[in-house]
């Protein structure tokens, strides 16, 4: 549905955005994440056909976006960065007009207004005009407008930007309910955001895709996945750490900790993700008699992902 | 076509409700009548001169009527939408630029042809108080309302190269008096000390000022007419091409 192609966009000498290529399927929910002023909103708005790339194509829906960019158009609902919206209008009117502007006329313009401002919780705000509203409503009259004309394909820049822990909830359900049947590309910095609502990945830094697989995939990337986390008391640190090191399928053993509490961290010989390792300290426990009161599987954390993937030089001294 | 007119009339609906939205419209209607009685009573000498003509008492203020309330309905034109992110909105709507540029165009147009339309009590007056040439008066009425599309046109493009409406006022009020000034006899007489006649012809045919005037004077010549709309058209064609630019940087 959307591809692009070797994309690059060049301000002066610098790169913005540097040779990106990726395609989404419908049915996908792709997360666009990377670290401010990697390229997000310049990738998104040269997907809009909003800005010229300096070279590089984007089709969707087999239209290119700079030859064909009415067709193109037609097919995308695109929620800005900054969720803009003409201040003096009320919300009805703006999504009136942009309805309208979707060619959306008499009684089908009706039922989209009723059927977004519900599906953004606008139903107590239509008559109110724009600049009374706070930054919320805001953002999701914006987001009603990118929704008005039914799209196939959703461009969201930090759709739940600005939004309290409750819409932000509703907003990803919203895009994860609307992803089975459309193509959503959107940007975040909210790592658990994409854990919740993308069936697909891609980090970009400094203007280059970094990553891009599932979150699952992602997450198989971190030091931390497959570890085993045990935490007891009562026992010495060096004894669980001897203790622990003696397990054949464990790798390095770390211990941290204090008088009352040991923590333990054991790392596999082999990075498969498997209970194999948790059930051999589960015995070493269980034999040695130790109490404990955690003891866990590691999946790997996004955040530690993202860090070693954006920050290659500092983030792995960190744990 | 159907699809682009429908484009060009949608936008200009809303920028038309706009004006119309916020007091703006209101507090320049009245700012333009007024200023528009002043000059053409007080300094214009209505009643004193004693002639059933509006060229002299009310017309000829017009230029620089137009010279500070045209910007001031043209500035926010595209600086407004620059400055809070709405062009990105708009330009990414399934419609061609030149389509938004004439709509906004046409939008604030006609909203200055409301406003001329408004001093009508002054046709009124002449044609009570003596027999004017009807004629003349609607050929200087059009003279006047292209002359303020004019000023519109280059505020428009103006208004393209920033996000601050006070820097497009500004740079359109300067450039708007050169377009003036060109054709203004000090002027082209301090030219004509140096410059070859050709040159200073063209320069002063650059100018609004005598194509004005033939509308004032005389009736409409085709070529004053032409003048007019081919500084609106080249307005607008270069607020495309700033408009281009924009989006790429």
């Amino acid at each position: 549905m959307i591809t692009v192609e070797n994309l690059v966009k060049k301000f002066g000498p610098k790169a913005a955005v540097n040779d990106v290529s990726f395609t989404v399927q419908r049915g996908e929910v792709l997360g666009f994440l990377g670290p401010n002023g990697a390229g997000k909103s310049t990738t998104m708005r040269m997907i809009t056909g909003y800005m010229p790339p300096t070279s590089g194509r984007v089709t969707i829906g087999g239209h290119d976006v700079v030859e064909d960019s009415i067709a193109a158009k037609r097919l995308v609902g695109y929620l800005p960065e900054s969720a803009p919206s003409y201040p003096d209008m009320t919300v009805e009117g703006f999504l009136s007009w942009t309805a309208e502007m979707r060619g959306l006329m008499g009684n089908a313009r009706i039922d989209a207004i009723r059927r977004v401002s519900g599906l953004c919780f606008l139903d107590g705000v239509l008559q109110q005009s724009v600049d009374t509203l706070s930054k919320g409503y805001r953002h999701r009259t914006c987001l009603a407008q990118a929704l008005i004309h039914d799209p196939d394909v959703l461009i969201l820049d930090e759709p739940t930007d600005g939004l309290d822990p409750n819409q932000k909830h509703e907003v990803r359900q919203l895009i994860k309910n609307m992803g089975k049947n459309k193509v959503i590309v959107f940007s975040t910095h909210i790592l658990e955001e994409v854990e919740a609502c993308c069936s697909r990945a891609i980090i970009i830094d400094r203007g280059q895709i970094v990553a891009n697989g599932t979150p699952d995939e992602l997450k198989a990337r971190s030091d931390f996945s497959g570890t085993v986390t045990l935490r007891v008391h009562g026992v010495a640190g060096e004894t669980v750490r001897t203790k622990l090191s003696n397990v054949a399928a464990a790798g390095k053993v770390t211990v941290a900790g204090d008088a009352a509490y040991v923590n333990a961290r054991v790392f596999p010989r082999n990075r498969a993700i498997s209970g194999e390792l948790a059930n051999a300290v589960a015995r070493v426990v269980a034999s040695e008699g130790w109490s404990f009161d955690e003891l866990h599987t590691e999946e790997g954390r996004l955040d530690d992902v993202f860090r070693s993937i954006t920050m290659p030089d500092t983030a792995k001294s960190g744990a | 076509m159907n699809d682009s007119l429908r484009h060009v009339r949608t936008i200009a609906k809303r920028e038309l409700g706009g004006y119309f939205n916020s007091p703006v419209a209101y507090v320049f209607i009245v700012i333009f009548l007024l200023l528009n009685g002043f000059f053409t009573f007080k300094l214009g000498y209505y009643f004193e001169r004693g002639q059933a003509s509006l060229a002299e008492p009310f017309f000829s203020w017009h230029p620089w009527l137009y010279l500070f309330l045209v910007p001031a309905v043209g500035m926010r034109l595209w600086a407004e939408e620059r400055r809070s992110g709405t062009l990105e909105l708009l330009l990414t709507m399934p419609i061609e630029p030149w389509q938004a540029i004439l709509a906004k165009f046409l939008a604030s147009w006609i909203f200055l042809g409301i406003a001329l339309v408004l001093t009508f009590p002054i046709v009124i007056t002449t044609g009570y108080l003596g027999s004017p040439d009807y004629k003349a008066i609607f050929s200087q009425y059009l003279g006047s309302f292209l002359l303020a599309g004019t000023y519109l046109a280059v505020t428009e493009m103006m208004s393209a190269t920033t996000r601050n409406q006070i820097i497009a006022f500004i740079i359109s009020v300067v450039v708007c008096f050169g377009l003036i000034l060109c054709g203004w006899e000090p002027v082209t007489k301090l030219m004509a000390g140096w410059a070859p006649e050709s040159l200073v012809d063209l320069v002063k045919s650059l100018s609004t000022w005598h194509h004005y005037a033939a509308f004032q004077n005389g009736g409409p010549f085709l070529r004053d007419a032409l003048y007019f709309v081919s500084v609106i058209g080249f307005s607008l064609f270069s607020t495309s091409v700033v408009l281009r630019g924009v989006r790429g940087s």
